[in-house]
């Protein structure tokens, strides 16, 4: 069986991050855009992991800062669907194209 | 132990009045007036406290680390919310939920002090979190308003947005030095690529905190939308202390990248300045004006980050203490006339004075502070800003800031203009001030008069770094 080296794992952790960043731009669901926030956030923690194990083995900074990302992930989601649940009462519905009253 | 205390005091006394404004949450009875009263004492003595007991020192193994100079950077992001107790009074009286938002604003303030003092980018990335996501629930706070929702999603979805290219700005930075104290980091960064787009990933995120050009685009939206004490918050403290550990970050941590640094500095600071004024020219609504002038306020901190560190740290320094006041002043007089005439627009304010001369006195001294006319600070301000700028001996870049600067007085003419000269038939009548909205205008009308022209303001400043 083929070990998977840095490379490997970077172009994963690489491809992930843009694909969140595509969603973001293209979605127009509030929830789908929050999802790929998250997408973002766990190609970090790919990275992190995968620098920690390839390259830094003795240390332990990689590993602390992805728990903390997780952490900090779901506060973010939890305040975020807060505020989307908020506009979806005033208006109707939890898509971008709806929440328009202030342009330029 | 004792010693730990001391050193942390300022976040330590932070904390405890957020616990001392839940327990009275948890207890029965307290009016809105009588709570404001106490809040508005809490931040007096907490400004004052400031001034007492600073104790330099590393905590943590080097995570927080603080010195003169931090603590007179929490000691202006601490009047300011002092200031900001003070001035929408109107708005807070009428606020259901007032001990809740002192909790999130005091928790966000909570986290700017300990991104001020951070050593380690871990400690940066917690802190930077802590003072966006209450303020994001903040944005939230007029309940029952269309746009108030819209600008928490817009600002929620940003933050996250730009928090996650700052993670993987740091986790780029983790993988090609294998540290990230700020201690050790200089030592470990070369310039090789993958250290060069790092950087461009941490300094894109910056930029988006402090709406930068290319990234402002949340800013206006979300200062339109949120009530008017949170886009004060949002457009001096939040922007001071992100501003505050931008200079860190350049001056001590990425110093080796100086050149590289140099030109992003001075390309995006270009294109702020002259789109956050051209889009402060065609405002009506005066939050939206406020929001991009902000912007273009922006640019010109970013003249004096591109300077080395002594002269950019402390000009900066003295132009968001001027800042604080002046814009937390234009605000305030914002703040009092949509909260008791529900009124935004520029139009509006025709025939102001007639009728509301201190508001108008008041108003337009901030406005003459932010154009930078010489009798009030705003002058001296943007004067060090752009010498500071000028001691690369680049005299193109700063050709074009002084350029700007003129642009800037058309817009802020305009508003006083409105204000002074023109007449209309039906003027907004005459206003009675809370004593509080009265003090907070009376203290940045004198701050804005005596941060110029004391000299030993800024030599004070400088003697810190």
């Amino acid at each position: 069986m083929i070990q998977p080296g840095l490379y490997q794992i970077l172009f994963i952790s690489t491809a992930l991050f843009f694909i969140g960043i595509y969603g973001f731009f293209t979605r127009r669901n509030l929830i789908t855009i929050l999802m790929s926030v998250e997408l973002v956030l766990n190609s970090v923690n790919l990275n992190f992991i995968a620098f920690n194990k390839y390259l830094w083995p003795n240390r332990l900074d990689g590993v602390f800062f992805t728990i903390f990302i997780i952490a900090i992930a779901a506060a973010e989601a939890a305040t975020a669907i807060a505020i989307i649940i908020n506009l979806y009462r005033s208006h109707q519905s939890i898509d971008v194209e709806n929440a328009e009253e202030m342009k330029y | 132990m004792n010693e730990m205390l001391i050193i942390m005091k300022s976040e330590l006394l932070i904390t405890i009045i957020i616990f001392l404004l839940l327990f009275i949450k948890l207890g029965k009875g307290m009016t809105n007036d009588s709570l404001l009263i106490l809040v508005q004492f809490l931040m007096l003595l907490n400004f004052i406290a400031g001034f007492f007991f600073n104790l330099p020192g590393n905590l943590f193994d080097g995570m927080y680390h603080t010195g003169p100079l931090i603590a007179f950077q929490k000691n202006i992001l601490n009047l300011g919310v002092y200031l900001i107790s003070l001035l929408f009074a109107d708005w807070f009286r009428k606020s259901e939920h007032l001990t809740e938002f002192f909790i999130l604003l005091l928790s966000a303030l909570l986290g700017m002090f300990l991104m001020i003092s951070s050593g380690n980018l871990l400690m940066f990335f917690l802190s930077l979190e802590l003072a966006t996501i209450p303020v994001a629930a903040l944005a939230n706070f007029d309940l029952d308003k269309k746009k108030s929702s819209e600008a928490a999603m817009k600002f929620i979805l940003s933050s996250a947005f730009s928090s996650g290219i700052l993670l993987f700005g740091i986790s780029m930075v983790y993988g090609a030095t294998g540290t990230l104290s700020f201690e050790l980091l200089p030592a470990q960064l070369n310039g090789n690529p993958l250290q060069v787009l790092a950087f461009v990933f941490l300094f894109a995120a910056f930029a988006f905190k402090l709406s930068i050009v290319p990234f402002h685009l949340w800013t206006a939206d979300v200062y339109e939308g949120s009530p008017v004490a949170v886009t004060a918050f949002l457009s001096v403290i939040s922007k001071g202390s992100v501003s505050f550990i931008f200079l860190t970050a350049l001056y001590k941590v990425f110093q080796p990248m100086n050149e590289l640094w140099y030109n992003m500095v001075m390309i995006l600071s270009i294109a702020t300045m002259i789109t956050g004024n051209l889009f402060a020219l065609r405002q009506q609504n005066i939050k939206r004006f406020l929001a991009f002038s902000s912007i273009a306020q922006l640019g010109f901190i970013l003249v004096g980050i591109s300077s080395n560190a002594l002269e950019g740290t402390s000009s900066v320094v003295y132009f968001v203490l001027i800042y604080v006041f002046s814009n937390l002043a234009a605000f305030g007089v914002t703040s009092v006339i949509s909260s008791r005439v529900g009124k935004e627009n520029i139009d509006e304010y025709r025939g102001l004075y007639q009728t509301n001369p201190f508001l108008c006195w008041v108003m337009a001294l901030a406005l003459f502070s932010l154009a930078g006319i010489p009798p009030t600070a705003g002058f001296f301000g943007k004067l060090f800003l752009l010498t500071a700028g000028a001691s690369k001996a680049n005299y193109t870049f700063i050709i074009i800031a002084a350029l700007n600067m003129i642009l800037s007085l058309y817009y802020y003419l305009k508003v006083i203009r409105a204000m002074f000269m023109e007449k209309n038939e039906k003027p907004i009548e005459k206003i009675r001030l809370y004593p509080s909205v009265k003090l907070g205008m009376v203290i940045c009308a004198i701050g804005i008069i005596l941060t110029g022209l004391l000299s030993w303001v800024f030599d004070y400043i400088q003697s810190l770094h």
